[in-house]
């Protein structure tokens, strides 16, 4: 893998969504999804993000397709800056920078043939005639698993995992350097969530693609990633090689994820690592360290200052005071 | 590429090609009232579009020799009204105007309706403004409002469809703005955004496609009304005029006769009855036919 070159950078990025109230829908709080967060994603590597329910990793990667718009902080893409391009200007990127949604069975539209539906994504951007396009979309069905008489089905027809090959034919369809994977395979039977990995690990090699894989699937997200980015409440925590984290975790939260994950061995026994209480309200934040209200290490002072990101061993960061 | 699996190939061989449209006739078929509310509007609109054949007389054809003949007299199996008219083609003509009457201005109303719902749904900004304007129209009883717009505009039967489309509008601005707040965040609707389609294209291509299935219904309970409401404000004077064959119309002028011959009067509240009947247990029917829950997609 070529490591070298930057495709993404995202520089202090913060998403946060106001909770309107009262008569005139004042601002009066705001939920902190997205909380700085500084990452840098190179050509031809995947970036795994896990966390928790509601960590942020999800609209993290709406963020960086631009289906939200930032509150706050910078994107540079191919050494642009896309961070809040106008609509217009946006569509231009939108061409390299494709999705993958979670649920197979909510993300085609059930009244359109699968045919139809791909064809759409070439009338809005090319001039092909119809035959081109038609040609287009078949190589691209079977680029994906499925076959030409897929065509004229509608999505009820399909299965989980077909479903998801169309979701991944749709992203593949304007050859985009950069898709981002949000839970793509936590919907599927674990049989069909490995065909559609192999898949996305398929193409990746053959188009040079780089991938955000956000899952909560700790199993899924070693299998699929060079390098891991671990969030909590909206916050970056740890970030290293796939291999480093695994094996050695330093902050005491991906400990704790990783210590849940379960073992097929069931004599194995498990030093599960226990939290303490729920995740805080992304709209209280917690001051200093997000993390210091359910970490078994914390100190008084994680409470006031904000951990710094420092690099503890070569390409392994971490936020926390303690390690 | 990784070759599909024999599981998935089994669920693609046993589910064939449905047709949405044949499964929603074939369970509203099921629905015994729906289908002789089927069977009515069919015969009426038989009726209204062959009306100069099946009629021997035209509506306006006067025989002041033989009027206000009973139902079943020879040449006139409905009768004759005070004008010696022949009462089943002025029926079968007041079909015409009912119906057109009725498309027309559901028509109309969804247009507008739909325009005004999917903007309110769409556009968070344009929501609070569009749905208070919405708000107003349905604060005055429908039948008044009617009334009022005739007030303004002058009585005649252009008029009428004008005042019924207009208090068409709130109800289904508000089913349409309900479905696209629901369906504006389903995924297939961020995916277009995300393969950069424009928001005309989402709102027309993938939006209202999405939310036809309440306004079909919608649009058939609304036929009843607006053929009631039409023949309500006929009735009243405030529609069509006499002599016109406008079923209203004719019950305002039978009444006169009431004690002598009454089936003036009572023939075309009959006509009404049925029609309006018909299109409610069409309009109930769909509905279930039509419920989610029964669909096939979920």
């Amino acid at each position: 893998m070529n490591h070298q070159t930057q495709l993404l950078q995202l520089n202090h990025v913060k998403k946060h969504f106001p909770i309107k109230k009262g008569l005139l829908q004042r601002p009066k709080n705001y939920v902190k999804a997205v909380n700085g967060i500084n990452l840098t994603v190179s050509e031809g590597e995947t970036l795994g993000v896990v966390g928790e329910s509601g960590c942020g990793k999800s609209t993290l990667g709406r963020v960086v397709i631009g289906l939200e718009k930032l509150s706050d902080g910078s994107i540079q893409f191919k050494d642009e800056s896309i961070g809040n391009l106008s609509e217009r200007k946006l569509k231009k990127y939108k061409k390299d920078l494709q999705m993958i949604f979670q649920d197979p069975f909510a993300s085609l539209n059930p009244r359109q043939k699968i045919g139809n539906a791909l064809e759409e994504i070439f009338i809005i951007h090319t001039n092909m005639s119809k035959s081109e396009r038609k040609q287009k979309v078949l190589s691209l069905l079977k680029e994906v698993g499925l076959k030409e008489e897929h065509y004229d089905r509608y999505p009820r027809e399909f299965s989980g995992g077909q479903r998801q090959r169309v979701g991944i034919a749709r992203a593949l369809a304007l050859n985009p350097s950069l898709i981002v994977c949000d839970e793509a395979v936590s919907a599927l039977d674990v049989s069909v969530q490995a065909q559609i990995m192999k898949l996305l690990k398929d193409v990746q090699t053959k188009y040079e693609l780089t991938y955000l894989f956000i899952s909560h699937d700790l199993g899924v997200v070693r299998y699929m990633s060079d390098r891991i980015l671990v969030m909590y409440l909206g916050a970056q925590v740890e970030l290293g090689d796939s291999e480093q984290i695994y094996k050695n975790p330093l902050h005491p939260y991906t400990k704790a994820l990783l210590s849940a994950i379960p073992r097929p061995n069931p004599k194995h026994k498990r030093n599960r690592i226990k939290l303490q209480g729920d995740l805080p309200s992304a709209s209280n934040y917690p001051t200093g360290c997000p993390f210091h209200t359910r970490c078994p290490i914390a100190q008084e002072h994680c409470a006031e200052i904000v951990p710094e990101w420092r690099e503890i061993e070569e390409n392994h960061f971490v936020a926390c005071h303690e390690v | 590429m990784s070759a599909v699996t024999e599981t998935e190939k089994n669920i693609n061989t046993e589910k064939k090609t449905t047709n949405r449209f044949v499964e929603v006739a074939k369970s509203l078929m099921k629905n015994k009232l729906s289908l002789i509310g089927i069977i009515i509007i069919t015969l009426i609109v038989l009726v209204a579009i062959f009306s100069p054949i099946i009629t021997s007389y035209g509506p306006y054809e006067q025989n002041l020799e033989r009027t206000k003949l009973g139902v079943g007299s020879e040449g006139h199996f409905l009768g004759t009204d005070n004008y010696g008219r022949d009462m089943w083609s002025r029926i079968a003509h007041g079909a015409i105007i009912s119906l057109l009457v009725g498309l027309s201005s559901v028509g109309i109303g969804l247009f507008g309706g739909i325009i005004l719902g999917l903007l309110a749904g769409y556009y968070r900004k344009l929501d609070s403004i569009i749905m208070r304007f919405v708000d107003l129209l349905f604060a005055f009883p429908g039948i008044l409002l009617a009334m009022l717009i005739i007030a303004m505009l002058g009585t005649s039967l252009v008029n009428v469809v004008i005042a019924i489309s207009i208090w068409s509008i709130p109800g289904c601005a508000r089913i349409v703005r309900g479905s696209v707040l629901s369906i504006k965040n389903q995924e297939y609707i961020q995916a277009m955004k995300t393969v950069g389609a424009s928001d005309l294209r989402i709102l027309l291509k993938h939006v209202l496609p999405n939310c036809t299935a309440p306004l079909i219904v919608y649009g058939t309970m609304r036929m009843a009304t607006a053929i009631l409401s039409t023949s309500a404000l006929s009735y009243l004077g405030l529609g069509a005029q006499p002599p016109t064959a406008e079923w209203g119309a004719m019950i305002a002028a039978g009444q006169d006769f009431m004690w002598d011959a009454p089936h003036i009067s009572i023939i075309p509240g009959i006509a009404i009855m049925l029609t309006v009947f018909a299109f409610n247990v069409v309009g109930d029917g769909l509905r279930d036919a039509l419920d989610p829950n029964m669909d096939v997609n979920n």
